[in-house]
């Protein structure tokens, strides 16, 4: 048996009035890929956040041994000198900087004098970014390089503060399958030089492909720990393993009565980007969707699936638009999302916390904000109608809360996407654009956020449904859209298409370019 | 859960009311230390109509600050620049005083439009727009003013912004009639409502707080304003600047509490991507923040000029620097997103009782700098360190 390099005992934290971990206990051993799985809320962040001092010694209770020495971090420093590197979800990188600035950010490398040696800062960057297969100069700023790219200069950086466990806090979450299946790679080659990872994730066949233990947890306590060809390791486990019961039907079941009318039609869609005008987001895309109709829109990231919607959305992305925008039948000039929305459009933003919700603000108010003239006379609010309709569209989306008067920052994952789908319920759209709609929540959540979708079209409205998961738009459309690189590359009914057509398109067209 | 268990949490009262209980401690502490020279009736009378012209500006910079933590340096400015135009034109130029009143303000106004133009839809930031402000405005003042003082005398002017109001047969005696009279009826109104209020929601079946705590809240309301128009109707009774003060105060709050239009500054501050995509124009939101300020400034160099009874080229100097830092003694967001207009008038007042406690004292004007500073830095530190406790990031 290998060596034990990180077990945590009997861990139990609590915050003002909860109780986030209760009796968790994780044993880590040397050179594994360890994946801890939860739903929302179920405490993995917070677990992480005590190994690495986050939390420091004392605000717990239980104890931290790692390659067998009792552990008491009092700072994230503390945990990074013996080897212990997180990578938070939110990259921390600083995109005005170069790479190397970045990676060397806390720790410079100084010379006799006490300057910076940026020669040595440069050389090392370079040095660990190969480790990780980037091939950029060290000096490239942040900023002009990809998400993906992002995702392996903090594994770079963690190389260079000699990492022995890597945490890995949703790595993928922000990447398109390609790039996710890069960095799943690498961690694989890494683990065969020694590496010990503890990877957090909500995406099961990244686990699968990668894992040789998994710690589920759930309300703040460890469930149980599968281990790769001794336990079953398969999703529909690990999913019984998350939710306390078994989920036969991932997505549910839904009538298919797309009705002949058409609801939403573009012709000719041509998207600039807005700060360089001759770089063309979307190349000439028509398509149309029908009453009572989900249609999905696929491709990796940057495909201009975002932008496509956003445009149509009042132009609130891009510069010079062309193209004819349909709804109804009717030819349509959108300049504002105000006039989307009156129009019965609606757009469920891509990242619910940076363009969806105001985080600071009760449920009330951000469930009214997009059509606060519903509950005006002459200009002032009727609390009293305000207050009913929160709670209606509270009850109707399901959405846990003590009251409609919480702050929306303080709800979990999928909490807060019920919130964005009420306050845009409130709008009563008739087209309903939604974006990366279970991103980041637990896989109730999702199921739930899917019965709302069904509930919708079979009200006669229609669907926009920009996903990165495949399996979700397979599961979920009536239709798919096959976008790459700002093109439409096919239109395909879902009953013939598999995960595999649809990343045939993509790659075949990536090929020719 | 319509009642709620009357279980009394201190620290959260402490926190949720610490700057009233701030502004309590230091009013009884001059109020000993000035042997309580400071609660005689002129003193009293006179506090909020020194700190008239920062309540006024600060109802407008609150909206600024709303949009997220933005500020308008420029109003200092704008007084001398509007102070200067009214005098001149009323004294050197003999003009009516209502005419010259009207044109101020929409001189005010226009220069709020001009700030609100750069800085809601050119996007060029509030600050380096309205110290360009405060550099110009400063200087056309002074040239209005050809860098002189300039005196107003004019009756009809004064009238309008600081006589005290005189009715006959009631304010003819030592006791003026007519505070005492308004303050029993502002009480009386400020009871009934709480209590009607109360009976709509229970009718409703809304969840309201204990009766003990809204009729201990309005009734201390109702006693200050009881105590305060007694200490008015011994002095010289209620003043017209008073009422410009209270009404300026009375229509913020309401704008910022009630409206649609007020809700959309904090939407802005609070998300501004989100409020975009919500289908709020937010561009015409910082617009008119900043085009409300400057017609605010207009109105406040009026009131100014009309006080002190004449304008120089310094007229309005760091005025700016009092509404910012009652807003943020006020608890308003340096962040911008949450702030209200109680809030901002405790802060002006802690501010007043803090000037004048010093001034009755005779304490060099140098401390006073070094108070106000000290003040707003704790009240800030305060309220970022309880919030953070509290488990708000």
């Amino acid at each position: 048996m290998a060596d034990v390099i990180l077990e945590m005992k009997s861990i139990t934290k609590e915050f003002p009035g909860v109780k986030a971990l209760d009796n968790v206990n994780l044993r880590v051993e040397a050179g594994e890929i360890h994946a801890l799985i939860g739903e929302n809320g179920a405490g993995k962040s917070t677990l992480m956040n005590v190994l690495s001092g986050t939390y420091p010694a004392g605000s717990y209770t239980g104890d931290i041994y790692y390659e067998g020495k009792l552990c008491q971090f009092k700072t994230q420093k503390d945990s990074e000198a013996l080897g212990i590197v997180i990578i938070h979800q939110e990259l921390a990188l600083i995109p005005l900087l170069s790479i190397g600035e970045n990676m060397f950010l806390g720790n410079e490398i100084k010379n006799s004098m006490g300057y910076i040696d940026w020669d040595r800062t440069y050389s090392e960057s370079e040095r660990h970014m190969r480790q990780v297969g980037l091939n950029e100069s060290a000096q490239t700023l942040v900023k002009d390089i990809g998400t993906g790219k992002q995702q392996l200069v903090e594994i770079a950086k963690a190389f260079s503060k000699k990492v022995k466990l890597l945490i890995l806090d949703e790595p993928t979450s922000s990447l398109n399958d390609e790039d996710a299946k890069m960095l799943l790679d690498l961690l694989i080659e890494f683990k065969k030089e020694g590496l010990t990872s503890i990877i957090i994730t909500h995406k099961l066949n990244e686990i699968i492909y990668c894992a040789d233990k998994a710690t589920i947890i759930r309300d703040g306590s460890t469930i149980e720990t599968l281990v790769k060809g001794v336990d079953e390791f398969s999703e529909d486990r690990i999913i019984k393993g998350m939710v306390g019961r078994s989920m036969e039907d991932r997505y549910p079941v839904r009538e298919h009565n797309v009705q002949p009318e058409v609801n939403l039609e573009v012709k000719n869609w041509t998207v600039h980007h807005p700060l360089y005008p001759e770089r063309v987001v979307d190349d000439n895309i028509s398509f149309h969707i029908r009453k009572g109709e989900v249609v999905g829109f696929s491709g990796l990231q940057g495909a201009g699936r975002t932008e496509l919607a956003m445009s149509i959305f009042g132009r609130s992305y891009g510069a010079g638009i062309t193209g004819e925008l349909y709804i109804g039948g009717q030819k349509v000039d959108l300049r504002s999302p105000q006039e989307a929305i009156r129009r019965g459009l609606a757009y469920v933003t891509e990242d619910r916390k940076t363009n969806g919700l105001i985080l600071g603000e009760s449920i009330r108010f951000n469930t009214t904000l997009a059509r606060l003239d519903k509950v005006c006379r002459g200009g002032v609010i009727d609390v009293d109608q305000e207050i009913g309709v929160a709670e209606q569209m509270t009850k109707d989306m399901g959405t846990k809360t003590p009251t409609i008067e919480q702050r929306v920052g303080n709800l979990s994952g999928g909490n807060q996407q019920k919130a964005l789908l009420g306050k845009w319920m409130f709008t009563e759209p008739d087209i309903l654009i939604m974006d990366e709609p279970t991103r980041g929540i637990d896989v109730g959540a999702k199921y739930e956020i899917y019965c709302l979708i069904n509930q919708m079209v079979a009200q006669g409205k229609s669907v926009m449904m920009i996903s990165s998961e495949l399996p979700e738009l397979l599961g979920m459309c009536d239709r798919i859209y096959v976008m790459n690189e700002g093109r439409l590359l096919a239109e395909l009914d879902t009953k013939d298409a598999t995960q595999e057509t649809i990343m045939g398109y993509i790659i075949r067209d990536t090929n020719k370019a | 859960m319509t009642e709620r268990k009357n279980s009394f949490d201190l620290v959260k009262f402490l926190t949720k009311y610490a700057m009233v209980i701030a502004l309590v401690v230091v009013f009884v502490l001059f109020a000993v230390l000035t042997k309580g020279m400071l609660v005689q009736p002129q003193n009293m009378s006179n506090l909020l109509l020194q700190q008239g012209y920062v309540l006024v500006l600060a109802c407008g910079m609150l909206l600024c600050i709303l949009t997220g933590g933005n500020i308008d340096l420029s109003v200092g400015s704008v007084i001398c620049l509007v102070g200067g135009i009214a005098a001149v034109m009323v004294t050197n130029m003999h003009m009516p005083a209502i005419p010259v009143i009207l044109l101020c303000l929409v001189i005010g106004l226009m220069v709020g439009l001009w700030q609100g133009y750069w800085i809601g839809y050119v996007r060029i930031p509030p600050f380096i727009t309205t110290l360009g402000g405060m550099f110009i405005f400063r200087g056309l003042g002074r040239m209005v003013l050809d860098s002189k003082t300039v005196a107003i005398q004019d009756p009809t002017f004064l009238n309008i912004f600081t006589a005290y109001i005189k009715i006959p047969g009631l304010d003819d005696g030592k006791i003026k009639l007519s505070p005492i009279i308004v303050g029993v009826v502002v009480a009386a109104w400020v009871l009934l409502s709480t209590a009607k209020s109360r009976r709509d929601r229970a009718k409703k079946g809304y969840r309201q707080n204990s009766a003990l705590a809204d009729f201990t809240k309005s009734g201390i309301i109702a006693a200050l304003i009881l105590w305060y128009c007694w200490m008015l109707s011994q002095y010289r009774g209620i003043s017209v600047m008073l009422l410009w003060v209270v009404a300026i105060c009375l229509i913020y709050n309401f704008i910022t509490a009630k409206t649609a239009f007020g809700r959309y500054f904090y939407a802005v501050g609070g998300n501004e991507k989100a409020t975009k995509l919500s289908g709020i124009n937010t561009d015409k939101i910082y617009f008119l923040a900043y085009a409300n300020m400057g017609l605010l400034a207009g109105l406040c160099g009026l009131l100014v000029t009309a006080r002190l009874g004449s304008v120089d080229g310094n007229a309005g100097t760091s005025y700016e620097m009092d509404a910012i830092g009652s807003c943020f003694i006020g608890g308003a967001s340096a962040y911008g997103g949450s702030g209200t207009v109680g809030g901002v008038v405790i802060g002006a007042l802690l501010l007043g009782v803090i000037n004048m406690g010093m001034s009755i004292m005779g304490l060099p004007d140098a401390w006073k700098y070094v108070i106000k500073g000290g003040v707003l830095l704790i009240a800030v530190i305060f309220d970022v360190v309880t919030s953070r406790k509290s488990g708000s990031k």
